[in-house]
């Protein structure tokens, strides 16, 4: 059987999967649409949370990160899973009892005003955008790169899949796909390091070839990060073990990382679908196994690609260079320039190309001899790097490099459209809801009945949607990656410290929730605008880069919100009531308006 | 026991214990979350990098915050269900058979 047949074969069953699972059940009432009725398993819910959680980001570049950057891509790691802990302890059981559809109704209630909630719609319309435009733009070029087609095909082709189940079912439809879309991607994340691991390490658990030894060819054995420390140290690169970020930054951005996640819209409402609150810290712990099965996994498969990389690569013939490494050129994600003139392919550190991040500009296509790489025409660089590779081919090249059957590579593809599908269902949720509940019905027209804020739901959906595709089609490629500082720093300086002060004070009130609010986001978003968009400098105020920015304005949103809140009036007493009825687990009952 | 027969709310102590103690388990869950996580993985990463023993062939301080972090987290959750629960029991306020 031939790759493209393996191709259709698992994206064709994937996706008749999913919308199968869509026309068994779709949403009908606001309640079935927001929260699936509040009546999802704890265990199907972890499944669906880390489904939702694991972007296309996640499933296709993280583990390139940490083969690139070593210790420093640990913020990611811990970031991205210690949040779950926040997010467990301090915000959802409350959030969850308070029982309400979304975030910015708490919001809006416990500080007694509109504009709070006006503020929460704009933040979590602004953090879901930025999400889902790299969401559509990963299924545009997974299916670009299969089928052969253009990516505005495949950016329309995703997003009519998504819209179907997730526009139509709303969350009931989402959180059973998700499910499903799960259960693929950890097959397709773990299968091909299982075999790698087991080539590299002689490990069959991919997480514990990590911490194992690696077998040189003379038949001696040393552990695989100190091989890795000296195969980096040797190429000009620091320590894989040390990497080269200020403490202070990394704790910063770790942290802001962290308090981001807690605060992270999609994900929150996720635990409103369960039945209590004792389900909720059920399945709490289901959804950080789930996530840690892949992310313990990351950090395996970014250290064996960073080895078979350099081992394959480094002073090896272009001649006799791997076929995987000639596909990829093929594909424009690896680049060769002969700077020494030698036909060897030298990698050390620092960039192959002149200017920052620059990508391989590639001659006009002419018919490419055997054994010739493809040229490109970019200004090359001091130094004498001659290998470019894009990082994010690590994952979707590995069963490649470890000569895995065609299958294999069919399921890693299934695997980055369903991390992409799943988290662009659950935001464009997020995002719908954000118009028909709290814009429309809470803040606009309140008289408006339950039918019709579904048809809203519905209708924004199927307009977020054409937007993301847009945006998928046209990437401000810039900009997307400089924005998701932004997402994870507004999540950490807006809803995460002002859910926190909601629930654990009863002094703070509505003009402190605001003002805090406002000089968090202002001082985050004013200093990354600073710094990615109006100066060309890295002179960061105590060394904490743009990524990190969002911790300290968090504490600066602490500290507004308290001063403020002393020296105005309290808020009134049945708002007091509310929070003193939220912080008690009992009679959690089902969701409503 | 769970309600008042008239349905007003439960006596202000019980729900103040309760909420006090509540508050000790997060607090306690939340140590163990920083030191494990940005004590154990950033801070002093490099005193324990050199200091301690490592975990197979992964320098401790390395493995902690590549994957020892993670692991414990999974542990707290784990730990933090169980004392609410607990606490829930105890205190009159659990939620029975409602999963």
């Amino acid at each position: 059987m031939s790759q493209d047949l393996w191709n259709y074969i698992f994206i064709g069953g994937s996706f008749a999967l999913y919308i199968g699972i869509a026309v068994r059940s779709r949403a009908a009432t606001t309640k079935e649409y927001y929260v699936a009725s509040g009546g999802v398993s704890p265990f199907a819910n972890g499944m669906a949370t880390a489904a939702d959680w694991m972007s296309a980001a996640t499933f296709i570049s993280m583990a390139g990160i940490i083969a690139a950057s070593g210790y420093d891509a640990s913020r990611f790691l811990m970031g991205w899973t210690g949040g779950f802990v926040l997010l467990t302890t301090l915000i959802v059981p409350y959030l969850r009892k308070f029982n309400k559809f979304t975030v910015t109704d708490f919001l809006g209630d416990r500080f007694y005003s509109n504009f709070a909630r006006a503020v929460g719609v704009v933040c979590a319309v602004f953090i879901c955008m930025t999400y889902i435009m790299g969401q559509m733009r990963g299924v545009g070029l997974v299916f670009s790169r299969l089928f052969d087609i253009e990516i505005w095909t495949g950016v329309i082709i995703g997003a009519g899949i998504v819209f179907f189940y997730a526009g139509l079912g709303g969350m009931k439809g989402i959180t059973y796909t998700q499910v499903a879309q799960y259960c693929v991607m950890v097959f397709a994340y773990t299968i091909p390091a299982v075999f790698i691991s087991m080539a590299l390490t002689g490990n069959v658990i991919p997480q514990f070839g990590l911490i194992g030894n690696f077998t040189e060819a003379t038949g001696d054995t040393v552990p695989l990060l100190t091989k890795l420390n000296q195969l980096n140290t040797d190429l000009g690169f620091p320590d894989y073990t040390v990497g080269k970020l200020e403490t202070l930054d990394m704790f910063c951005i770790t942290a802001a990382l962290m308090c981001g996640t807690a605060g992270l819209p999609h994900v929150i409402v996720r635990f409103f679908t369960v039945k209590s609150v004792k389900a909720v810290r059920k399945s709490a712990c289901w959804t950080l196994l789930f996530i840690a099965v892949i992310y313990l996994t990351a950090p395996a498969i970014g250290a064996f690609a960073r080895t078979n990389l350099i081992l394959e690569v480094q002073g090896t013939s272009y001649a006799e260079a791997p076929d995987w490494f000639k596909s990829w050129e093929d594909r424009g994600l690896i680049a060769w320039v002969d700077k020494n003139g030698d036909g060897v392919m030298q990698h050390e550190a620092g960039g192959v190309f002149a200017g920052k991040n620059e990508k391989p500009i590639y001659a006009e296509a002419t018919e490419r001899a055997a054994n010739e790489p493809r040229l490109t025409t970019n200004k090359l660089s001091e130094n004498s790097n001659e290998v470019y590779y894009d990082r994010d081919i690590l994952v979707m090249a590995n069963p490649e490099m470890a000569k895995l059957p065609m299958w294999v590579i069919a399921l890693v593809m299934a695997g980055c459209v369903a991390a992409a599908l799943s988290t662009a269902a659950g935001l464009l949720l997020v995002l719908s809801t954000s118009i028909s509940h709290d814009l429309m019905k809470k803040i606009v027209s309140p008289g408006m009945s339950d039918s019709q804020e579904v048809i809203w739901a519905r209708s924004a959906s199927f307009g977020f949607l054409a937007i993301a595709a847009y945006f998928g089609i046209n990437p401000p490629a810039e900009f997307v990656a400089k924005t998701v500082a932004f997402a994870f720093g507004l999540a950490a300086s807006s809803f995460f410290p002002t859910i926190l002060m909601g629930v654990f004070s009863k002094r703070i009130n509505r003009e402190g929730a605001i003002a805090g609010m406002i000089a968090g986001i202002g001082l985050t978003l004013g200093y990354i605008i600073y710094f990615q968009f109006i100066v060309d400098h890295q002179n960061y105020l105590f060394g904490i880069s743009p990524e990190g920015i969002g911790f300290i304005g968090m504490l600066v949103n602490f500290s507004v919100a308290t001063l403020v809140s002393c020296v105005t009036p309290p808020p009134p007493a049945s708002v007091v009531e509310m929070v003193e009825e939220i912080r008690l687990p009992r009679k959690a009952g089902s969701a409503t308006h | 026991m769970n309600s008042q027969p008239d349905g007003s709310p439960p006596g202000n102590g019980r729900q103040n214990v309760y909420w006090t103690k509540s508050l000790q388990i997060v607090l306690f869950i939340l140590t163990i979350w920083f030191v494990i996580s940005l004590g154990c993985g950033v801070l002093f990463r490099e005193n324990l990098d050199a200091f301690l023993p490592p975990i197979g062939g992964a320098p401790f301080g390395f493995w902690m915050a590549q994957q020892g972090a993670i692991i414990g987290f999974l542990l707290l959750l784990f730990l933090y269900m169980i004392l609410m629960n607990s606490l829930d029991r105890k205190s009159g306020f659990d939620q029975e058979g409602e999963e």
